[in-house]
């Protein structure tokens, strides 16, 4: 085995993570490559692109919460950057989204989002059921209220994985199309990886960014192994003829008997029906059920989704973490950072996480806005919880 | 309790609380949860799950030590209810069973004739088969008498959190029934765990109370102590119920308390 190349930065994984940290590492002048059998792949190809940082908020991830906002504050300038670096319209689009119920009992569901929204500081409207349908006409007449959130906007992530792949290229990021198979530990330092076909390739400091199969990577030492898991999303996409236009003007999405369905509408007439929520480990087939279940569903909320083409069905794998929340910056092993495990939010979170990452790369310290995210807070818990 | 094992499928437990994973926020809660309600055996859809996928639900309960208990969720046929049965056998390598036929989306009740047909066919087959019911005691004796190892009624829709809406039902199967009855479906909170106790339940089978709570993991302590509390009020016997007061203290007997005369 012989190191054809050596990088200051390695990038395990080309998805929307992995390559916004290459680009943020680049523009700090690392010499930076990325390996990945298929860059700009991924579950980048199958998300909606939902900013949902108040409409998705859970009783007990007020942490997150913190990260994700801070987040959707920085999209607007990240936007306008990565446009002005690739010349590419990324989808962004500042529609606001609107979730409604659709029975007494969703109903009630929501006037407690609500109730936690308000707690939180965040920014939502109560809104009958009249007052939905004539912001959004389109919908069923059986809405029962809603809550109008206008800082949960949207991106095109299709198209914003191929702006940073441009803008990657034009920093002079290098493309490994193989697969990464090992790591290289050398004097108990991440020196590099191996790839399928036997290539060494070598760097200073390798981030792992593989998404849900982070945990794949061979020789990573046990205390290292980030604890994610698949967890598969299928996804719909149908188009809204011109003669329909607009049919949705913003994000629309409800809880129909327990279970979620959001409407993503694109400026291009893409609308983006979604999402399955499946613990079936790599598997990415699209299942009749699956379809099924979202056309009900997005049926009952629109019910004249009948009359647009179904153009596309596809399931994709989010990489789940045990607290829902993105593993960033140094491992327990010198040398490596991990940048995984964001579950619903990595679109959200690409912009901060591009950030944290170029800050961990260059000063090997987490900012504050990412401390709690350590992968060391894992790690910990597992070894205090070994049986004696 | 070693006075009072709870002998289900001829296992032993010593908790008699009976959890189920859906809906729990994240693996983390959902572990630390279970930990709290001291669970020896959690139920997991297998239609849901991969038993070879690591990391996920099933790598909690191993971690942990959970027995798991396979259910047939989302089956609307006896024939698929079969199937899923027969596959959550060879990946799980058990014999236990939660069988559950569901007639409607809307309400997720049981169908009965297809809950029968599927119980039969699986007590024929070896299985030990736990059935979700209705709170039907006709149907009760009759999924007894082909062989289930114990009886699941529901005290409300899954997931409603109405408690039991017919207790006198309960009752009714209860003192019929040589198997375990335990409740399954529609504790909302602790008095409905406590409640299917007191009423003779021989365990309690839960998973929104807890997994959809604002607080699960205290949710989950909260239920441990109803089902340890409902079972012990079960043992210890209830007072009559009476229309008028009866003093608790009546004035004969009643120590003396003047210090200068020692009563006794």
């Amino acid at each position: 085995m012989s190191s054809t190349s050596t990088s200051d930065v390695l990038v395990v994984g080309g998805g929307i993570i992995g390559l916004v940290t290459a680009w943020r590492a680049a523009q700090r002048g690392f010499a930076t490559s990325v390996v990945d059998p298929e860059p700009g792949g991924g579950a980048a190809q199958v998300a909606a692109g939902m900013l949902a940082a108040v409409t998705e908020l859970h009783y007990g991830e007020q942490t997150l919460l913190a990260l994700n906002l801070e987040s959707a504050r920085r999209y607007p300038d990240f936007v306008a950057e990565l446009t002005g670096a690739t010349g590419r319209d990324l989808g962004y689009r500042r529609c606001g989204t609107l979730a409604v119920a659709l029975d007494a009992d969703d109903r009630a569901h929501l006037r407690e989002l609500h109730a936690l929204q308000q707690r939180s500081g965040l920014a939502s409207e109560w809104l009958s059921g009249r007052e939905c349908r004539r912001l959004e006409p389109m919908l069923a007449p059986g809405v029962r209220g809603g809550l109008r959130v206008d800082a949960d906007h949207q991106i095109d992530p299709r198209r914003l994985v191929g702006a940073l792949m441009t803008a990657c290229e034009r920093a002079g990021v290098v493309f490994h199309r193989q697969w990464a198979e090992r790591l290289t530990v050398v004097r108990e330092r991440a020196a590099g990886v191996t790839t399928a076909d036997g290539t060494g390739l070598a760097a200073g400091q390798v981030v792992l960014a593989a998404g849900s199969l982070s945990g794949r990577l061979g020789g990573l030492p046990r205390e290292v192994l980030p604890p994610v898991r698949p967890v598969k999303g299928q996804v719909l996409r149908l188009t809204v003829p011109k003669r329909y236009a607009p049919f949705l003007s913003r994000t629309v999405r409800a809880v129909v008997r327990g279970s979620q369905v959001y409407l993503v509408p694109r400026e291009s007439g893409e609308l983006v029906v979604g999402a399955t929520s499946e613990e079936l480990g790599w598997d990415t087939t699209v299942t009749a059920g699956g379809v099924y279940e979202l056309l009900r569903d997005a049926h009952e909320l629109v019910p004249g989704i009948t009359e647009l083409p179904l153009t596309e069905t596809r399931a994709g794998l989010r990489p789940g973490s045990p607290d829902n929340a993105p593993l960033l910056g140094p491992a327990q092993l010198d040398g490596l950072l991990l940048a995984t495990g964001h579950y619903r939010n990595g679109v959200l979170l690409t912009p901060v996480t591009g950030d944290v990452m170029a800050h961990a790369l260059t000063t090997g310290e987490l900012p504050d806005e990412a401390r709690p995210f350590t992968p060391r807070r894992f790690t910990a818990a597992e070894l205090t919880e070994q049986p004696a | 309790m070693a006075d009072d094992p709870f002998v289900l499928g001829g296992t032993t437990f010593s908790s008699r609380l009976i959890m189920g994973t859906g809906g729990a926020p994240s693996l983390e809660v959902l572990e630390r949860a279970l930990v709290a309600s001291g669970t020896e055996l959690t139920t997991v859809a297998m239609r849901r799950v991969d038993a070879s996928a690591h990391g996920s639900v099933l790598s909690v309960l191993d971690k942990l030590g959970i027995r798991v208990l396979p259910n047939t969720a989302g089956c609307f046929t006896a024939g698929e209810a079969v199937l899923t049965a027969r596959l959550a056998r060879e990946a799980l390598e058990t014999d236990l069973v939660k069988l559950e036929v569901i007639a409607d989306e809307r309400t997720l009740l049981p169908d009965p004739i297809e809950l029968l047909d599927a119980a039969e066919t699986l007590v024929d087959d070896g299985f030990t088969v736990l059935p979700y019911t209705n709170d039907d005691p006709v149907l009760a004796r009759k999924l007894e008498d082909v062989g289930c190892a114990a009886i699941m009624p529901l005290g409300s829709p899954i997931g409603s959190g109405l408690g039991i809406r017919n207790p006198h039902n309960f009752q009714l199967i209860v003192e019929h029934a040589r198997v375990p009855v335990i409740l399954d479906a529609g504790a909302g909170t602790a008095s409905d765990a406590a409640l299917a106790m007191e009423l003779g339940c021989a365990g309690v089978m839960l998973a929104s109370a807890v997994t959809r709570a604002q607080e699960p993991v205290l949710m989950a302590d909260a239920m441990r102590h109803a089902v340890e509390a409902g079972r012990l009020a079960h043992r210890a016997g209830r007072i009559p119920r009476r229309h008028f007061a009866e003093a608790s203290s009546p004035a004969e007997g009643m120590a003396h308390l003047d210090p200068e005369r020692p009563a006794f």
